[in-house]
C-alpha cells in the first residue's frame, strides 16, 4: 500500500470523527497528501517514513496554524518549525493536523480551549483530560498511532490516563523546547502519546537529544529506546509511596493501581515502600512557579505585532487592556494574575523564592527515593474522566487532577502513564511510573512489558483504525 | 553651586558591545538596514523561540569589565525584567539582576573643575566605585517620524532589538557635573581602547543616565533624587546636571520640594522636564530567566582575556611620563586615543627623541589630522617618516621652523622627509670646507667691519653670521658657521 493511500485514510478518519470529538483544530489534508506523494518517491530508509502524527497546537509547525487554543492567536501561522517538528519531518513522519488543547496548555480537561471542547471517545459526555486533550483523543480514537503533546504539570500523562493510551513525559532537557510555545519554561516538556510504548519509543528516538537552539536541552547520549523495550524487568525495584494513596483517590482507580502493583510483582519486580515527604506541597509549589513564569511568557501576546488585536482602542494602554481582556480566556487570565502577584515587589520572597526552595526539596525527595528503587509507581490521575462542566467552576478541584503528576515536572524527571484497567463505568485508568533523570529507557521498557502481559483488551466506542 | 549645598550623582551607562551579531540570536547588529530586516523569531519574540547566548558577548563583556576595574563573577544569572512597551517584543527584557556579570569595581579617573570658558583647572585623580556591569539586550525603536500617517500610527523597527549592552552602574560618588563628565569620557575611551564598544554617543551606542540629588552640606541622609535621561552627548549631560542642581536647590529652598521622578534634557530649551513620576514607576517583577542556564565564566577564560588585553591608557600615560620624560599633560593627551598613542610610541622609538616626537605630534600632526578630519591610523604621514624628519632635525640638517614646514608638506603629499627637504632646498650645509670658503670671502669683502670687530665691537659678530647665511641662501648650519667665524676672526 502506498504512503499516500494510507495517509488518505488517516485524513478521512480525522475528518469523519472531528465533528464529534473535535480533537483537531486544523487538518492538513493538502500538506499531508503532498508530503505522502513525495515520500512515495523517496528511496531513503527513514525511521518514521509515512508515519502519520498529530501535533498539539502549541508546537510550531511552519506555515501551519499554531493557535495554542487561544483567541489571541486565532489564525496565527508559525514562521518556523519547532525542533521536534523538523526532526519528525526529516525522519519521514507526516503531520496530519494540529490538535486541540486547553488554552495555552492551562487546564486538565481541554475545556478552556477557545475553539470548543474536545470529547473523550470512551464517553463523549466526558472530558479527555488536558491540557493535551486533542492529542490524546487523536490517538485514543485510532486516527493516528502517536501524537505530540506538551506537559507542564501532567498535561500528557493525565489525558493519556483518561483516554486509555500511553502518555510519556521525558526528562527535562531530553527533548528540545525550541518552538514549543512557552507556558512555564522551567517545567515545560514536549511529551508523546502512543497507542503503545513502542509507538512512543519510535517517536522519542527521532526527537530526543541536544539542540543548539535550546540551551536547556542536555548533551546526554540518546540510547536505543526501541531495542531496550523488551528487556527483562524481573529484579527491577518499584517504589510505592503508600502515603499518597489516601484522600481524594477514587476507589476504582485505587483498586486498579493496587492490582497493577501485584501484576508487576508477578512479573518479577520487587516492590518497596518509599516516602516522598514533600509531595503534598507539589500542587502549591507548581501553581506559584508555573503561573509566575506564565505571566511573563504570555506578555508577548499584546496585540502589537501578531495575533488578535482588540478594536476601538484610543491609546496604547487601552489597546493592551482590551486586547488581553478579550483575547485571553478566564483560566489564562486567572493564572496571569496569580503569577503577576507572586512576582510582585514585596511578595517575591514569600512566594516565588520560597516555592523554588520547596521545589528543591521535592527534587531531593526523588533522589533519596531512587536510592531504594528504579521507578516509582502511583496512579496517574486520582479519578477517571469526569463529566464536561463538572469541575469548570471549581478551579481548585480541577488543579488537584494533577496531584500525582506535577512532582515529576518539578523534579525534572521522566514519567509515563500506562493503561491498567477500566472503572466500573467502563472508563480507562492509568498507572504512572516515574524514573531517574535520563532513565526513559527503563520507563518504556517497564511499560512495554506490562502492556504485553496485561493488555487493556478494550477499545473506546468511538474508534477507527 | 549655591554655597552650603552639595550635589550627589550616580551614573548609569549603557554601552553597546561591539559584536557582529545580537546577544541571543544570529542576527546582524549593523545599522542602516531597512526596518525589521535584521530580525528572526528570537529577536522578534515570536511564540516558541528561545534565546541562545552569543559567546562573543561574554568575551567583550569581560574586556569591558576588566578595563573598568570590575571583577568578573564566576557565576552570573540572566533575569527577566518585565514591562510592556511596543519596542519590547517579548514583554520582558533579558537582563541581569541580583547576580550580575561583574561587580565591585574601583576605577581611578582624572578629573578637573572647569572655569567659565570650560577650560580645565588642575586634573587630579579620583576613585569611583563601580557597583556592577551587567549584560542585557537592547529594545527596538518606536518610530514616530518620516512615515505615512504618523499622526495616526506608530511604527516599530526591531533591528536594534537584541543588541548586546553592558550596563555600568556606579555608586553615588560624584560631587560635581564635571566629575561625571570626566567619568563618562574615561569609560568611553576605556571601552573603545579594549575594543569592547564603539562607545559613540551620537550613534547611540553609548547612552548615559544620571541620578542627581542635592543636600545641605553636613546632612548624612539623601533627599529625593531625579533620574536624568535623553543625554545625547557628554556636554549635554554636564549641562543637564548643572541645570538640575540649580533647579533642585531652588525647589528645596522655596519649600516646594523635589519629586522623585525621571526627567528628560530638552536641548532646545536648555532645561529638564518631567518624563514620568514615581507613581508611574514600574514593578519589573524580576525573576531568573528559565530559558538560559546560569552563565559560568572560568578563571582560565578570564586569564586568557587578561593576557589579550592591551595596556590600558592610564598605565600607558604613567609609562610615557617615566620612560620618555613627558609631562603629565602631554602624556595624557597622547593617550586620549589608542591609535595616537601607538603612533607616538613608534615615532619616539624610531626617532630616538621622545620629547621632540611628542611636541611634533601634539602641536603639528594633530592640527593637520584635525584639519583633514583624519585619525592617527589614517595619517598620510607615517610614524616612521615622521621619525626620519625628527632625526634630520636632530642632526642639524634643517632648523625647527623648516622641520615644521616639511612636516606639513609630508602630510599633504605623503613623501619622505628627504624628498621634501630636497624639493624645498632646505638641506643645511654642514660641510666645514664649503662654509670656510664662504667665510673667507665675507672676511675679504668686509675689511672695515673686520677691523672694527677685532678692535672690540663684538656686536658685529651677528653681522658676519647674517652675511654667511645670506651667501649660503640660509642653508649653512648656524652652529658650524659660528665656530668657523670665531676661529677665523
Ligand atoms: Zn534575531
Amino acid at each position: 500500500m502506498s504512503i499516500k493511500s494510507t495517509i488518505e485514510k488517516v485524513i478521512e478518519n480525522a475528518e469523519k470523527l472531528n465533528p464529534t470529538l473535535n480533537s483537531f483544530l486544523s487538518i492538513e489534508r493538502e500538506y499531508a497528501l503532498n508530503r505522502a506523494e513525495e515520500l512515495d518517491q523517496n528511496q531513503d530508509d527513514l525511521a518514521l517514513k509515512g508515519f502519520a502524527i498529530a501535533i498539539k497546537d502549541n508546537i510550531c509547525t511552519e506555515g501551519m496554524q499554531t493557535t495554542c487554543g487561544s483567541k489571541i492567536l486565532h489564525n496565527y501561522k508559525a514562521h518556523y518549525d519547532s525542533t521536534a517538528a523538523s526532526r519528525l519531518k526529516e525522519a519521514g513522519a507526516i503531520i496530519i493536523g494540529k490538535a486541540n488543547m486547553d488554552e495555552f496548555a492551562m487546564g486538565s480537561s481541554n475545556e478552556s480551549s477557545a475553539f470548543g471542547i474536545c470529547r473523550n471517545p470512551w464517553d463523549t459526555e466526558r472530558v479527555p483530560g488536558g491540557s493535551s486533550g486533542g492529542s490524546a483523543v487523536a490517538v485514543a480514537s485510532g486516527v493516528v498511532r502517536a501524537s505530540l503533546g506538551s506537559e507542564t504539570g501532567g498535561s500528557v500523562r493525565q489525558p493519556a490516563s483518561l483516554c486509555g493510551i500511553v502518555g510519556f513525559k521525558p526528562t527535562y532537557g531530553r527533548i528540545s523546547r525550541f518552538g514549543l510555545v512557552a507556558f512555564a519554561s522551567s517545567l515545560d516538556n514536549i511529551g508523546i502519546f502512543g497507542q503503545t510504548s513502542e509507538d512512543v519509543a519510535k517517536v522519542l528516538s527521532v526527537i530526543a537529544g541536544r539542540d543548539k537552539n535550546d540551551t536547556t536541552s542536555a548533551d546526554v547520549a540518546v540510547p536505543n529506546y526501541i531495542s531496550e523495550l523488551s528487556n527483562e524487568i524481573s529484579g527491577k525495584k518499584i517504589g510505592v509511596p503508600r502515603a499518597l494513596f489516601g484522600e481524594g483517590l477514587d476507589a476504582d482507580v485505587k483498586n486498579a493501581v493496587e492490582q497493577s502493583i501485584e501484576n508487576y510483582r508477578k512479573l518479577g519486580a520487587e516492590i518497596v515502600d518509599v516516602e516522598l515527604p514533600h509531595a503534598q506541597y507539589g500542587i502549591a509549589v507548581y501553581y506559584i512557579i508555573a503561573t509566575a513564569e506564565a505571566s511573563s511568557n504570555l506578555a508577548r501576546f499584546d496585540g502589537v505585532r501578531y495575533g488578535f488585536r482588540a478594536e476601538g482602542s484610543h491609546s496604547l494602554r487601552e489597546n493592551y487592556y482590551k486586547t488581553r481582556e478579550e483575547g485571553f480566556g478566564a483560566e489564562v487570565k486567572r493564572r496571569i494574575m496569580l503569577g503577576t502577584y507572586v512576582l510582585s515587589s514585596g511578595y517575591y520572597d514569600a512566594y516565588y523564592s520560597k516555592a523554588q526552595k520547596v521545589r528543591n526539596l521535592i527534587r531531593q525527595d526523588y533522589i533519596n527515593a531512587f536510592e531504594k528503587c528504579d521507578v516509582i509507581l502511583t496512579p496517574t490521575s486520582p479519578t477517571t474522566a469526569f463529566k464536561i462542566g463538572e469541575k469548570s467552576d471549581d478551579p481548585i478541584s480541577m488543579y488537584l487532577s494533577d496531584i500525582y503528576t506535577v512532582s515529576a515536572n518539578l523534579a525534572a524527571i521522566p514519567g509515563i502513564s500506562v493503561p491498567c484497567g477500566l472503572s466500573n463505568e467502563g472508563l480507562p485508568i492509568g498507572l504512572q511510573l516515574v524514573g531517574k533523570h535520563w532513565a526513559e529507557s527503563t520507563l518504556l521498557n517497564m511499560a512495554n512489558v506490562y502492556e504485553k502481559e496485561f493488555p487493556l483488551n478494550a477499545k473506546p466506542p468511538i474508534f477507527v483504525g | 553651586m549655591k554655597e552650603g549645598w552639595e550635589v550627589i550623582i550616580g551614573m548609569e551607562i549603557h554601552a553597546q558591545l561591539a559584536t557582529e551579531t545580537k546577544i541571543f540570536c544570529g542576527c546582524a547588529t549593523s545599522f542602516g538596514h531597512d526596518p525589521n530586516t535584521n530580525t528572526c523569531p528570537v529577536c522578534l519574540g515570536l511564540p516558541g523561540a528561545l534565546p541562545v547566548l552569543n559567546e562573543k558577548v561574554v568575551e567583550l563583556g569581560a574586556k569591558a569589565a576588566l578595563a573598568l576595574g570590575l571583577e568578573v563573577q564566576e557565576t552570573s544569572i540572566f533575569s527577566r525584567k518585565n514591562y510592556f512597551y511596543p519596542d519590547l517584543p517579548k514583554g520582558y527584557q533579558i537582563s541581569q539582576y541580583d547576580k550580575p556579570f561583574s561587580a565591585n569595581g574601583i576605577l581611578t579617573i582624572m578629573t578637573a573643575e572647569r572655569d567659565e570658558h570650560g577650560r580645565a583647572k588642575e586634573f587630579k585623580p579620583m576613585q569611583i566605585r563601580i557597583e556592577r556591569m551587567h549584560l542585557e539586550e537592547d529594545a527596538g525603536k518606536n518610530v514616530h517620524e518620516g512615515l505615512p500617517d504618523v499622526d495616526k500610527f506608530s511604527y516599530i523597527d526591531l533591528n536594534r532589538a537584541g543588541t548586546p549592552l553592558g550596563e555600568i552602574v556606579t555608586k553615588a560618588d560624584f560631587r560635581s557635573s564635571w566629575q561625571a563628565y570626566d567619568y563618562v569620557n574615561h569609560v568611553r575611551r576605556a571601552l573603545q581602547w579594549v575594543g569592547a564598544s564603539d562607545a559613540d554617543m551620537e550613534k547611540g551606542n553609548l547612552r548615559c543616565e544620571a541620578n542627581v540629588s542635592v543636600r545641605k552640606i553636613g546632612e548624612t541622609g539623601f533627599r529625593n533624587k531625579v533620574e536624568l535621561k535623553n543625554l545625547n552627548s557628554v556636554r549635554f549631560m554636564q549641562k543637564a546636571i548643572e541645570y538640575e542642581i540649580e533647579r533642585q536647590i531652588e525647589a528645596h529652598e522655596s519649600g516646594e520640594g523635589v519629586n522623585q521622578e525621571t526627567r528628560l534634557w530638552d536641548e532646545k530649551n536648555n532645561k529638564t522636564r518631567v518624563m514620568r513620576s514615581k507613581e508611574d514607576a514600574h514593578d519589573y517583577r524580576y525573576f531568573p530567566e528559565p530559558d538560559l542556564q546560569p552563565l559560568v565564566v572560568s578563571s582560565e577564560f578570564i586569564a586568557k582575556i587578561k593576557s589579550e588585553m592591551p595596556e590600558l591608557p592610564d598605565a600607558m600615560r604613567d609609562r610615557f611620563m617615566q620612560e620618555y620624560g613627558l609631562s603629565f599633560a602631554d602624556a595624557s593627551q597622547l593617550v586620549l586615543e589608542k591609535d595616537l598613542a601607538a603612533f607616538y610610541e613608534t615615532t619616539a622609538k624610531a626617532s630616538g627623541n621622545p620629547r621632540v616626537s611628542a611636541n611634533f605630534i601634539l602641536s603639528e600632526l594633530i592640527r593637520e589630522l584635525n584639519n583633514a578630519g583624519k585619525t592617527a591610523t589614517e595619517s598620510p604621514l607615517s610614524a616612521e617618516n615622521l621619525a626620519e624628519l625628527i632625526k634630520t632635525l636632530d642632526a642639524g640638517k634643517i632648523n625647527n621652523n623648516q622641520a615644521k614646514e616639511v612636516l606639513v608638506e609630508m602630510f599633504n603629499s605623503g613623501k619622505t622627509a628627504d624628498a621634501v627637504i630636497k624639493e624645498k632646498g632646505f638641506e643645511q650645509i654642514s660641510d666645514t670646507s664649503a662654509i670656510e670658503k664662504i667665510v673667507d670671502e665675507i672676511i675679504a669683502n668686509n675689511e672695515n667691519q673686520v677691523t672694527a670687530y677685532r678692535g672690540g665691537n663684538e656686536k658685529l659678530f651677528g653681522f658676519f653670521v647674517g652675511q654667511v647665511m645670506k651667501a649660503s641662501q640660509g642653508k649653512a648650519n648656524p652652529k658650524v658657521v659660528n665656530e668657523i667665524l670665531k676661529s677665523k676672526l
